[in-house]
């Protein structure tokens, strides 16, 4: 009890503590730091191309930490999820309404419809497999990180290869809705339309989960679950039927992240999975396992800085999200919003 | 004979190869606030446990009002009337107290907002600690929060496991007075190793050794039986 008092204070006058505070501005005035370097509307463009990268990253990230956070599960197969979500919602859905003429060429109309029906595809995509991952796979490994890694990292690889023989190694074009090709031109700067669609989606994601957990009763449970499972139980509570609702909607939000994806890189392969389960990874460990909202800081984070890096440094870009977060676990072990 | 609200027939537990309850047999009357006393390790809190199903009832009867609830989810026994105040981490610290309450309610209706009402008037701290965080609140007003949770709902039985744990004992003093308050309202299980407090709320009596209970009374009896307290309980 004592201790836990301790801490509070030491939490409190902390807030107002100057070391606190220059690190709250260097943190913020790191992002600049890149001006030395970019001109000012190349920065721009960078920036706002690194949030919408952060943005489809987040996607992915959110049903990962979740999952982790209440059911203390490290899910690998995630990245499977995010792949079919890709194929489905955003290669084969696409593909079917380019049929009928709605995609390429379509109108404003036609052009928001496949997004949304391509999305709701990948979401449906995503949480089916996810379901049967839960069922068959993960049930088998509760309370076994090193196991669940093994193994839903194994599922990763087979689905990669399963993705293959369905839909051939090689990458495919994915088409973007007549109304998102192209960018905006403000004053001389740059912006793809699909960046600002998928920053939307993305806030709007992050909007959406913060509503549900901070506001409804599923929520209240869910970060209640979080904490203290055997609690949640003994409060009259089915955790179980929770835990397969949680990993649901946290397999649509990875599919939709999939279909995003895919239409912002105009592309898909079967290794997409692969790479962006590293990422998501580093993203949900930035943040603090379990937080959403560390994911989202932490998303932001690793979406700027690679664009940045990858503009100055080409070839570093990768390493140095693996340094940023090499840094934050040196400063917080725990992430960004982690717990202790 | 006055009706038996909680019966235990020959309840084993184990956990791995571990024999922890080792055939556990008791009777709770109802409206008799019950204690179970024994030393550290007797399995006072694996008794609660397999009640509210945490713990698996390996062989034996656990009836809830007349009725099996052995082998059932811990959700659906405590929707069938059994509170739980675990013995460590009863409140969740990341939820404010009015979520903590919140959470303890299993409908949000008219009438379990008016026994809220009734709860904190019991709890008149717990009013002004309403938004703050559960993690926040002293050792002493979690337990009160704690103790108000489980009696939010309208349960049949309320487990409560250690509540004087890590309190000084004039905060011991102030739980006393809350599970007095309560006593009367529904039927109290309460595990205690403050003899006095357990003494104070308690009218019938349980001791446990080793995973099976060894004696059984009525609480005024124990308080003057030095031999017994000695040889159980280490004190006398
Ligand atoms: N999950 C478990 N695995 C193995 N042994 C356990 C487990 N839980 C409890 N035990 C053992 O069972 C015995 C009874 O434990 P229990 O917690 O019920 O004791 P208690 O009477 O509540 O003690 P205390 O007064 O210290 O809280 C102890 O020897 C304990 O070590
Ligand atoms: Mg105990």
């Amino acid at each position: 009890m004592t201790s836990d008092a301790a801490s509070v204070e030491i939490d409190m006058e902390s807030g107002f503590n100057t070391k606190t505070w220059a690190i709250r501005i260097a943190s913020i005035g790191i992002w600049f730091l890149p001006l030395i370097w970019i001109d000012p509307t190349t920065y721009i463009v960078l920036t706002i191309a690194g949030l919408a990268f952060g943005m489809l990253l987040f996607m992915v990230a959110a049903g990962m930490t979740i999952i982790f956070g209440l059911m203390d599960v490290l899910n690998m197969a995630h990245g499977a999820l995010f792949a079919l979500g890709a194929y489905s919602g955003g290669y084969w859905i696409l593909n079917l309404l380019e049929k009928f003429g709605w995609v390429e060429y379509g109108t404003a109309v036609q052009s928001f419809g496949s997004l949304l029906l391509a999305i709701f595809a990948g979401a449906l995509a995503g949480a089916l497999l996810g379901i049967v991952v839960e069922r068959v796979i993960i049930r088998g490994v509760y309370g076994d990180h090193l196991k669940q890694i093994m193994i839903t990292m194994g599922v990763l690889y087979v689905m990669t290869e399963v993705t293959k023989i369905i839909w051939g190694a090689s990458p495919e074009v994915v088409l973007v809705p007549m109304m998102f090709q192209g960018s905006y031109d403000i004053f001389d700067v740059i912006v793809g339309k699909f960046r600002v669609v998928a920053l939307i989606v993305g806030l709007a994601m992050f909007a959406g989960i913060q509503l549900v957990l901070m506001k409804t009763k599923l929520g209240l449970i869910v970060r209640a679950g979080v904490e203290n499972r055997e609690g949640v139980q003994a409060a009259g509570y089915n955790i179980n039927r929770i835990f397969t609702g949680v990993f649901t909607v946290g397999a649509a939000l990875a599919g939709v992240g999939g279909t995003m994806w895919c239409i912002f890189q105009e592309q898909v392969y079967p290794e997409i999975g692969l790479e962006n389960i590293i990422f998501a990874m580093i993203v949900v460990i930035i943040g603090g396992l379990g937080s959403v909202t560390g994911s989202f800081l932490g998303a932001i984070i690793v979406g700027l800085s690679f664009n940045y890096v990858a503009f100055l440094l080409p070839k570093l870009a990768m390493g140095v999200n693996i340094l940023i977060m090499a840094t934050i676990l040196l400063i917080r072990p725990w992430g960004l919003m982690g717990k202790e | 004979m006055a009706e038996s609200i909680l019966s235990l027939k020959e309840v084993h537990t184990y956990i791995v190869q571990h024999h922890i309850l080792q055939g556990v047999t008791l009777d709770v009357t109802a409206g008799r606030p019950t204690v179970f006393l024994g030393r550290n390790g007797a399995g006072k809190s694996s008794t609660l446990r397999a009640i509210i199903g945490l713990n698996p009832v390996t062989s034996g009867e656990i009836h809830l009002a007349g009725r099996p609830i052995q082998g059932r989810k811990p959700y659906e026994i405590a929707r069938l009337g059994v509170g739980f105040v675990a013995e460590d981490r009863a409140v969740f610290y990341n939820l404010s107290v009015e979520e903590n309450m919140r959470l303890s309610m299993f409908e949000e209706n008219e009438q379990a907002w008016n026994r809220l009402e009734t709860v904190l008037d019991l709890f008149p701290d717990l009013k002004r600690l309403w938004r703050i965080n559960a993690g926040l609140l002293s050792g002493g007003q979690k337990q009160m929060l704690a103790i108000a949770r489980a009696f939010v709902n309208d349960h049949r039985i309320l487990l409560i496991d250690e509540p004087s744990k890590g309190l000084a004992p004039i905060v011991v003093d102030q739980v006393g007075e809350s599970l007095l308050q309560i006593k009367d309202k529904t039927t109290i299980i309460l595990v205690e190793q403050n003899f006095h407090l357990a003494s104070l709320v308690g009218t019938d009596y349980f001791i446990l050794d080793d995973g099976r209970v060894v004696h059984q009374g009525l609480m005024e009896d124990l308080v003057e039986d030095q031999a017994l307290k000695q040889k159980y309980l280490g004190i006398g």
